[in-house]
């Protein structure tokens, strides 16, 4: 087995390892801490059904981004559709069989990477051009951006131009999962593309990516508005009421 | 210490964007709680030597306790969303009146202190550490925010400034930054019972008065009962109802109402206040040690409803927050939420809006108005910031919307909606809530009435409005000094209940 192999794999390992424990770790911490008063931001839904609804609109269509910055929100949307397709049409690289929805979205996958970059072009744009967007953004806002374009463009570049050995490259991420050591196609494109997404999984979990599981926490979204049908008290909260 | 002369902005045809210009107002510092109203809530007198370890502990503290804040301290993404959304912001040009970068004071603290990648790389992520400076920032900037929720509506993740902001002052208050205005009222609240400290006796005699100046006026007794044990009804408003302009002709109204619909009602001497300072900040306790004292005199006076006069922050901490606190609601099961539903009667929403009461009887035709009263209105009517997006009224959501404007339809003949962008849950705020009440902060408040001021100007212009309703104390306070500085008259600004008040036939 080559060095690069037992790099890329040992780095995938350590990749996967921080991403899942890490966010895990967040969406624990996230859940354990208690929202101690109601404060969904009104109008907002009476029912528990009403809520999911809402936060469906919010995550699949950003709602309330759409209802602030059209611009913002035709970047953003672009942006993220098209990573959600690239990543579905990724699924290829680690199911045998192959999935029959993610052989479906194969093609779409194919061409929403230009969504995606655009997507991301677009809002990179943004920060050096409206002065309230670059007077609030910071060296890693750029750098996220510019990481997520350069995986973006290296993965269009072997989807479009320089193609790599893909048959090889899924033996050796089956080969991981199934703790069963195949070498990687030692392609440079493709190993920059593998280092900068290891790279994007890692920081993951301790940065503003954190939006990701943050927005389902989010208690002026997810709450039900009922406070004068139904008492509301946080643990710490209800201590409080024996002192009386 | 004279508030600084500044210009007032100019109003034009539309709300514009403005380029930023930075530091504008950082020179705008509210004046600071004395050290006697800082120990009476609690708090250190002044700043001490260990302010940095008391402050960090703090954040620590709420970080724990309050999930918004983590959350949102977390998920922000700089997208620049809200940029554009706050009339502080929209008033000032003062980039850090952006709801982000107000955020970002206590963000970039959060994460030197409290996240890997701020401890490791500071710069990268526009982590820093707590200095004077940036405490002196936060005390500026957090009393440059009136915790309106605006921007909530606009966030893709929802982030509230508010709760930041709420925090930011909490953990001011510990390390001894107080401000002088908010804490003297929560001592107030606390030692008499109202915030404007209108002893039990005084608050009678001005009651006696107005029923007389009702009586003068209509030649019907209207009463103004207080601490009435066994009344249907107790009346929970702001103290500012009882002598303040134009405040006080809601009041009368509420009185009217009670009066021809035949309710038994009561205000409360020892709950004579339905504002609550304590949501300010993130102090729970005192909070809800405030709102506690409107559940003793609900049990005291035996009461089977409570309703809540004109006030916007006051209709958010009871609509949303009174079950929780102190069990005025339903669905609690606990003794101490048993004690206080026993007694109220089921029928009914507790607490209840009085639009909704109001709203209620005339739709019923329990009270019989006639709008004709007010031909000499044309009326427009300006959502308050927390009935808007921090409460509701009726069964359906945006009942805190058309419950008003049914009402005021129902009293006047000529009505007219400002702006789409200006009214409901995208209302601005008037300027001066959350704290912000005070002459020494008059700059803000004058140019954070800046987008309402133009949205008005507007209707005033198409429609010839010359009434504009709200029901809010501090929204009508708040208009009355700042509105003539941009040369409307204070007049033209006063209560849904001013208008029923009005229309009312009392026979």
């Amino acid at each position: 087995m080559s060095t690069v192999t037992m790099i890329y794999a040992g780095m995938f390992y350590i990749a996967t390892l921080l991403l899942v424990v890490g966010l895990g770790y967040k969406i624990f911490d996230y859940s354990r801490t208690p929202a101690p008063l109601k404060i969904p931001t009104t109008p907002a839904p009476t029912t528990q059904k009403g809520v999911v609804y809402r936060m469906a609109k919010e995550v699949v269509l950003f709602e309330s981004l759409f209802k602030s910055n059209k611009w913002i929100w035709v970047f953003g949307w672009l942006f993220h559709f098209g990573l959600f397709l690239v990543l579905a049409r990724h699924l290829r690289y680690f199911t045998e069989p192959v999935w029959f929805w993610v052989v479906i979205v194969q093609p779409f996958g194919k061409y929403a990477s230009i969504m995606m970059v655009a997507g991301l072009a677009g809002l990179l744009a943004r920060r050096f051009l409206v002065d309230r967007v670059r007077y609030i953004s910071t060296p890693s806002d750029y750098l996220m951006l510019v990481l997520l374009i350069a995986i973006g463009l290296s993965g269009m570049l072997m989807t479009f131009v320089a193609h790599t050995d893909i048959v090889a490259l899924k033996s050796f991420f089956m080969g991981l999962m199934y703790l069963d050591l195949k070498p990687i196609p030692q392609d440079p494109i493709l190993l920059v593309h593998l280092a900068l997404v290891a790279l994007l999984m890692v920081i993951f979990p301790i940065s503003k990516l954190l939006h990701a599981p943050g927005v389902f926490f989010s208690p002026t979204r997810n709450q039900v508005d009922n406070p004068r049908e139904h008492r509301h008290v946080a643990a710490w909260a209800a201590r409080l009421d024996q002192n009386n | 210490m004279a508030a600084a002369e500044f210009d007032i902005p100019e109003i034009k045809d539309d709300i514009e964007i403005p380029r930023l210009r930075e530091g504008v107002m950082s020179h705008v510092k509210t004046f600071p709680a004395s050290k006697p109203i800082q120990e009476f809530l609690g708090y250190p007198g002044e700043l001490g030597e260990d302010w940095k370890e008391r402050a960090i502990d703090k954040m620590g503290d709420l970080l724990g306790k309050y999930r918004s804040l983590k959350v949102f301290l977390d998920a922000c993404v700089h997208c620049g969303a809200c940029t554009d959304k706050c009339h502080y912001y929209l008033g000032t040009s003062d980039p850090k009146n952006m709801p982000v970068a107000r955020q970002d004071l206590m963000r970039q603290v959060y994460r030197r202190y409290f996240t890997t990648a701020g401890k490791l790389f500071p710069k990268l992520v526009g982590a820093k550490d707590l200095t004077k400076e940036v405490l002196d920032d936060w005390y500026s900037y957090y009393y440059q925010c009136s915790e309106c929720r605006r921007c909530s509506v606009y966030c893709p993740y929802g982030i509230d400034t508010a709760e930041i902001t709420m925090a930011g002052r909490e953990i001011l208050n510990h390390v001894g930054m107080g401000q002088k205005y908010s804490n003297e009222i929560l001592g107030k609240v606390q030692k008499i019972g109202n915030n404007l400290g209108l002893p039990g006796p005084a608050l009678g005699d001005t009651l006696e008065g107005l029923e007389e100046d009702i009586e003068a006026d209509t030649g019907v007794a209207v009463k103004m009962p207080l601490d009435v044990k066994g009344a249907e009804v107790l009346l929970i408003t702001p103290s500012a109802d009882f002598f303040s302009e134009p405040h006080v002709e809601s009041l009368i109204g509420y009185a009217k109402v009670f009066h021809a619909a035949g309710i038994s009602w009561t205000l409360s001497s020892h709950a004579s206040e339905a504002g609550n300072f304590g949501l300010f900040d993130a102090n729970y306790d005192v909070m809800r040690k405030v709102a506690m004292r409107i559940r003793d005199a609900a049990l005291e006076l035996g009461v089977k409803r409570i309703v809540v006069g004109e006030c916007g922050h006051a209709w958010r901490v009871a609509y949303s927050f009174w079950n929780t606190l102190t069990g005025i609601g339903y669905g609690g099961n606990d003794p101490f939420s048993i004690e206080l539903q026993k007694q109220l009667d089921p029928t009914y929403p507790q607490p209840q809006h009085i639009c909704e009461l109001t709203n209620d009887l005339v739709k019923s035709g329990k009270i019989k108005v006639d709008p004709s009263a007010n031909d000499d209105l044309v009326v427009t009517y300006h959502d308050s910031c927390n009935v808007a997006r921090a409460s509701r009224m009726g069964t359906e959501p945006g009942g805190q919307f058309t419950i008003p404007r049914e009402l005021i339809k129902s009293v006047v003949n000529n009505f007219h909606n400002m702006a789409d962008d200006t009214i409901y849950e995208a209302t601005f705020c008037c300027g001066g809530g959350g704290g912000l009440l005070t002459d020494d902060l008059m700059e803000v408040r004058v140019k954070g009435a800046l987008p309402r001021a133009t949205a008005l100007n507007n209707v005033v212009k198409e429609h010839q409005v010359n009434f504009m309703a709200t029901i809010c104390a501090i929204c009508k306070a708040q208009f009355t000094k700042v509105l003539p500085k941009y040369g409307f008259d204070m007049g033209m600004v006063g209560g849904v209940h001013q208008l029923v008040s009005k229309a009312i036939k009392l026979d």
